[in-house]
């Protein structure tokens, strides 16, 4: 490969690792919002994507013979998943965390592992029970199409994205759509409404904002609804882009998901966004390391495949933290004894 | 476990129990060799036979067994009754029992090694605070030291290295020359007090990575002059386990402080997902780096090192050959846990000690009384590193065979709930907490499995799969109901339980009206995993 073509090659590569950006940015969403209120690192988090990405595989299976619209398939689906899963982690909060608002910080991170372990089997049971282990998506037809399959039917957008070497499926279109449309929602929900100012106030001050006559555990309890909501979506997401999923497919993207809340500074919500972003289009260059080293002639190179994408996750998070410890966004903040 | 209830002591001192201490001791350790011996066990009649026969009746047997050391710990019995069943107990019962079923000498080691393992991680999580969610990298780091020296793998590098490499001497002394430089200007960036400027972290960063470089490339040239000169086919000599139990123990506690360095400016849960992540890293290299590791499949056989006196006497109580090598191992792994025991209890005590409690209930405090903080958390990381780095040869030793699959997350997150399930910064309920999670994943649910095999469960509810479900009902359960674990340490029952009796008949039940209260409003927000009130508990719960 040269450099001629090379250059939209990496376009490709790089577009598509901004829609598995998308992904993790929605993820991502679901923790830091969880931490921005409570300072706990939800653990349980990817479980409730992998029960979104069940919920809508269940979905898609049952709705699979209908003559429905596709797009009618993929709403029912996405919001079937929004409830299980947000009203799953409005549960595990109440259950789980909320007896330990008060004890040292240590004690409900363990709780939220222990949380993750039991709801990985008791997916794993679920699903066993009708003999199925690994769950592969029934997409309604033309998901997996070419966005510009057919040239006569390409719109002039298609046919200029063609020429630079972005070639997206309708169902990867999809993704960032409904992405989009999350994150346009989530920050006019956070920024301009009332329920809005009152999760801020919550995030900043517990105790205050209930002497302000704001209802705590309920904006907490609203929060871990909004957060599982967006886990559920970015499993049907996650389930629409990679067709496959299991119980345990959680942990992967819920650690890369976690990392980009981290990198781009916990508790921020453009920070997680542009955080997933970031590390969708690192991972997606990591895994053509070895092509870039052919074409640049460092064959060392050669060596780094794409089963070291997660390494390089962690690495960019390590080399960001030691030079800004808030992370790409976050606020610091000073500290007393 | 049975209950022992070390929250509720009574007023007055208990009864002395020696004599119900040692007929338990008896019984239990009659009935472990009975249900071990197959000669014992068919001169019974039938129906006893089989009840003994069955697994789940075996491992609890066993377990009924175990749990006497327990007791032999807790009870209030004459000294010599406890020392008396303690010693029988590990030098000649456990053994017998070992010879006719080897299981129980594997799960007797593996209960040393996740002890060790959770006692170290104890010293990082417990006394100084720091929540290392990787910790069984440095568990694999000792693994793959004796790993890739102790088996074949050597003769594989060796030869790889004398076809392809090229310039030994050379290689040696560039990867010297850096090593030292680098070291050098680590030492002087560390040296410069006061504010920290983007040019010295910049500085720092270089010369890590140049450090790790000149590591490297040492190692490197090494290899190349070595396997110039020698051949090693099936590893190196096996009395040099010897040597690599402590190279092992070198090795990890330079891991340790390598990741440790960059990181540990870096707090509660930003510590814990870069460790987290460094963990990963350490099993992905493992993966790829299949010249060294052999990658996925995993390296085998390793050796272990043999003694002839130990052999001789192993084999004049009549076991048999193939069991020499977990006999010696068995035993070194009680001197090794003693040493450690003996490490811990030194350092809880120890200025040091004092010094990571001070750093684990408020860092900003500490360092203002004087404490060098990243100093005496890179110790705490080594520390704990050096005990995973020691057992990881002993696993990989008595394994004889490892693969990255042996150092996921699960297991780092299993070590976790040993030492949480025991009891935080406890030496006693670190070691319980090891033992109760290593006899229920080895012994007790797969027998559980065996024993309902035949009620036709399906698949999917088989007992032995379940090891994430049981774990996580643990985690949960004890957090919720017993935050401070089996065997809490005095002072952290103290903490959790202190106000108890006073403030949890005073403080409204009522949430807000708990959130109210003016020393919960004053909390401090600390990014730490530092308690965040001294009253905890107290009033919040609902």
């Amino acid at each position: 490969m040269d450099f001629a073509t090379l250059a939209p090659f990496l376009v490709g590569v790089i577009v598509s690792g901004l829609v598995l950006g998308f992904v993790y940015a929605i993820i991502a969403l679901g923790y830091t919002m969880v931490y921005g209120v409570l300072q706990l690192i939800n653990f349980a988090h990817s479980e409730v994507f992998v029960t979104g990405a069940v919920v809508g595989f269940e979905v898609f299976r049952v709705l699979g013979d209908s003559p429905m619209n596709g797009y009618l398939k993929l709403l029912i689906a996405l919001l079937a998943a929004m409830l299980v899963s947000g009203l799953l982690n409005v549960l595990i909060e109440r259950l789980a965390y909320r007896p330990l608002r008060n004890a040292p910080r240590l004690v409900p991170l363990i709780t939220a592992i222990g949380v993750s372990l039991i709801l990985q089997d008791l997916i794993r049971i679920i699903e066993g029970f009708q003999g199925r282990f690994d769950l592969t998506y029934r997409l309604p037809e033309g998901f997996s199409t070419s966005f510009c399959g057919a040239e006569s039917s390409c719109a002039p957008i298609g046919k200029f994205l063609g020429t630079v070497g972005i070639q997206l499926q309708l169902k990867e279109v999809m993704l960032v759509v409904v992405s989009l449309i999350m994150l346009g929602g989530l920050n006019y929900l956070v920024n301009y409404t009332k329920l809005g100012r009152a999760i801020r106030a919550v995030a900043q001050d517990r105790v205050t904002a209930g002497l302000m006559g704001i209802d705590a555990n309920g904006i907490i309890s609203l929060t871990f609804l909004i957060g599982g909501a967006l886990g559920g979506v970015s499993g049907v997401l996650f389930g629409l882009k990679f067709g496959t999923v299991n119980a345990y497919s959680g942990f992967d993207p819920g650690i890369v998901a976690f990392t980009a809340a981290v990198l781009g500074g916990i508790g921020s919500i453009p920070g997680a966004v542009l955080g997933g972003l970031v590390l969708g289009v690192i991972q997606n260059l990591i895994g053509v390391t070895n092509i870039l080293g052919n074409v640049l002639g460092l064959a060392n190179l050669g060596v780094i495949d794409s089963s070291y994408q997660r390494i390089g996750a962690f690495l960019v998070l390590v080399l960001i933290l030691i030079f800004k410890p808030t992370g790409l966004l976050g606020r610091s903040n000073t500290e007393k004894v | 476990m049975t209950a022992v209830r070390p929250g509720s002591q009574p007023p007055t001192r208990a009864p002395d129990r020696s004599l119900s201490l040692i007929v338990l001791a008896i019984i239990s350790s009659a009935l472990l060799l009975i249900s071990q011996e197959r000669s014992w066990l068919a001169a019974l009649p039938s129906f006893i036979g089989n009840i003994l026969k069955n697994p789940l009746v075996a491992s609890l047997v066993l377990t009924l067994f175990l749990a006497n050391l327990l007791f032999a710990y807790r009870w209030n019995a004459q000294l010599w009754a406890k020392l008396l069943v303690g010693g029988l107990s590990l030098f000649l019962i456990l053994p017998w029992a070992g010879r006719d079923n080897t299981s129980v000498f594997d799960l007797a080691i593996q209960i040393g090694i996740f002890a060790a393992l959770s006692l170290g991680l104890n010293i990082v999580v417990g006394l100084a605070g720091l929540l290392d969610l990787g910790y069984i990298a440095f568990f694999a780091v000792g693994a793959y030291t004796w790993g890739i020296f102790g088996s074949g793998q050597i003769g594989k590098v060796m030869t790889y290295f004398k076809e392809n490499g090229s310039n030994g001497p050379l290689t040696l002394i560039i990867g010297l020359a850096l090593l030292i430089a680098t070291a050098l200007s680590l030492r002087a960036i560390n040296r410069v007090k006061g504010k920290r400027t983007p040019a010295a972290n910049w500085g720092f960063l270089l010369a890590a990575l140049g450090l790790v470089i000149g590591v490297i490339l040492t190692v490197r040239g090494a290899v190349i002059l070595a396997s110039a000169g020698t051949a090693l086919g099936s590893g190196v000599n096996p009395n040099f386990f010897w040597l690599f139990l402590i190279l092992a123990v070198a090795a990890a506690a330079s891991v340790g402080v390598l990741i440790g360095l960059p990181v540990l400016k870096l707090k509660g849960d930003y510590l814990a997902i870069i460790t987290l992540g460094l963990g990963e890293v350490i099993r992905v290299l493992a993966n790829n780096l299949s010249i060294y590791s052999n990658g996925s499949q995993g390296i085998t056989p390793i050796g272990s090192a043999s003694v002839p006196w130990l052999d001789s006497l192993a084999g004049g109580l009549g076991f048999s050959p193939d069991q020499y090598n977990l006999f010696f191992l068995y035993f070194l792994v009680l001197v090794i846990i003693a040493v450690i025991i003996l490490v811990n209890m030194r350092l809880d005590r120890s200025r040091i000690g004092r010094a990571w409690i001070a750093i684990r209930e408020d860092e900003i405090a500490a360092q203002a009384m004087g404490i060098p903080l990243v100093q005496t958390k890179l110790i705490a990381f080594a520390t704990g590193a050096s005990f995973a780095g020691i057992m990881g040869v002993i696993f990989a030793a008595k394994q004889t065979f490892i693969s990255p699959e042996s150092f996921i997350l699960t297991q780092s997150i299993s070590v976790l709930s040993m030492v949480v399930l025991g009891g935080l910064g406890s030496i006693p309920g670190v070691i319980l907490g090891a033992a109760v999670v290593t006899i229920l994943n080895i012994s007790l649910l797969p027998s559980l499995g065996e024993a309902t095999a035949n009620l036709n469960l399906p698949q999917q509810v088989n007992p032995a799969q379940l090891q994430r479900l049981v774990f996580g009902g643990i985690l949960v359960a004890m957090m919720l109901f017993r935050p401070e674990g089996l065997l809490p340490s005095v002072r952290q029952r103290r903490m959790m339980h202190e106000d108890d009796d006073v403030a949890g008949n005073l403080t409204p039940q009522d949430s807000i009206a708990g959130e109210l209260n003016p020393e919960n409003a004053a909390e401090v927000y600390s990014p730490g995993i530092a308690t965040r009130a001294d009253n905890e508990r107290g009033g919040g719960t609902q």
